[in-house]
């Protein structure tokens, strides 16, 4: 990924296609979007009791969503490199590999902390605000502040 | 019942979570894209508040696909809120309903309890401590971590990446942590 140099340890939410997106082509990511958000809305996934439920192991909810998406998921991504399924481009299909770094724990760790406090990943801040719970703004622009403070303090870090 | 009604009743993770599954080979096959959410993060901070930073310093733009995702995300919420809603209070487990009560926090009206995530709640320190201080670990932490549920627990274990395994397990030892050790104390505030 060379327009990502810093991001060799980091590889979410990457683009692989070499084919520029125009405004217009970028829609169908925000009707992806708008499905996802529809699903964690209607699946109450975004609902800080099922994530006090989850951690609490109360209710089974969570570990089923999260567990039958991670089965779907590893089938498809399986069946796209067996079959070596193109894009809609006709572009070979690259997935980064993910690198480990202590980062991982370190930063797994405080984000279960954020995670249990605010009830929410980054995808479900945006559906919440959605919904109407304007306040959440100001725990995502704390999100992008500390993912800003991240990208300050990164190389004093250990990684 | 009518197909409307049904699909304004809370869905079954059965339905939900091979959803949100399939939503890997979506974005993989129209554009190439690996499933991420929280790098959304990321692309605002490089496009609004680069400052000099190197890890800002890169071509947001080709990755605007990202932003176009989640701000779908944000109207996906608005479009279920307004026209799929579901009309009943949230359900939620005895045990959890009897644990909150004993904090003062006893709406189920909504998705969140409105004692601690409501404009008023920011000015106390625990509403402060929930919405403000979770909101900078949740940042921090995927950033740091590489990844949150969608990049790490979801998309990386999809392409059987132990990296994203040691992360996933980290969130929730994160998660069993605060939310049985330290927020009874933060509830309590």
């Amino acid at each position: 990924m060379n327009n990502l140099e810093n991001k060799n340890t980091d590889t979410e939410g990457i683009n692989a296609s070499q084919l520029k997106d125009s405004g217009l082509s970028n829609l169908k990511y925000l009707l992806v979007g708008i499905f996802f958000g529809i699903v964690f809305v209607k699946a109450e996934i975004i609902s800080w009791f099922r994530i006090q439920e989850m951690f609490q192991l109360q209710s089974f909810f969570m570990y089923g969503v999260i567990g039958s998406a991670v089965v779907v998921g590893v089938i498809s991504v399986q069946i796209i490199k067996r079959f070596n399924i193109k894009t809609i481009h006709g572009e070979k299909i690259e997935i980064q590999p993910k690198v480990f770094s202590k980062g991982q724990i370190y930063g797994g760790l405080m984000f279960g902390f954020g995670w249990a406090i605010t009830g929410a990943c980054p995808g479900p801040l945006f559906a919440q605000i959605g919904t109407g719970v304007t306040v959440i703004v100001v725990t995502l622009l704390s999100a992008i502040a500390g993912t800003w403070f991240y990208g300050l303090i990164k190389d004093k870090l250990p990684h | 019942m009518n197909l409307l009604e049904i699909i304004k009743e809370p869905w079954p993770w059965y339905v939900a979570g091979p959803l949100i599954g399939l939503t890997v080979p979506i974005l993989l096959i129209i554009g190439n894209k690996s499933f991420g959410i929280s790098s959304s993060l990321r692309h605002i901070c490089a496009a609004c508040i680069p400052a000099n930073i190197s890890f800002f310093k890169y071509d947001w733009k080709k990755e605007s696909w990202n932003l176009f995702f989640v701000f779908g995300i944000f109207l996906g919420g608005i479009i279920a809120a307004y026209l799929l809603a579901n009309p009943n209070p949230v359900e939620i487990t005895p045990q959890l309903s009897e644990q909150l009560a004993s904090y003062g926090i006893t709406d189920h009206s909504g998705l969140l309890p409105k004692e601690l995530f409501s404009w008023e709640s920011l000015f106390t320190l625990r509403g402060f401590i929930m919405i403000v201080v979770g909101g900078f670990l949740v940042g921090f932490g995927t950033r740091y971590a590489g990844g949150c549920t969608s990049g790490h627990a979801i998309m990386g274990i999809s392409n059987l990446q132990w990296p994203s395994l040691v992360a996933t397990i980290c969130f929730m030892i994160g998660g069993f942590i605060m939310a049985n050790l330290i927020l009874p104390y933060i509830l309590a505030l």
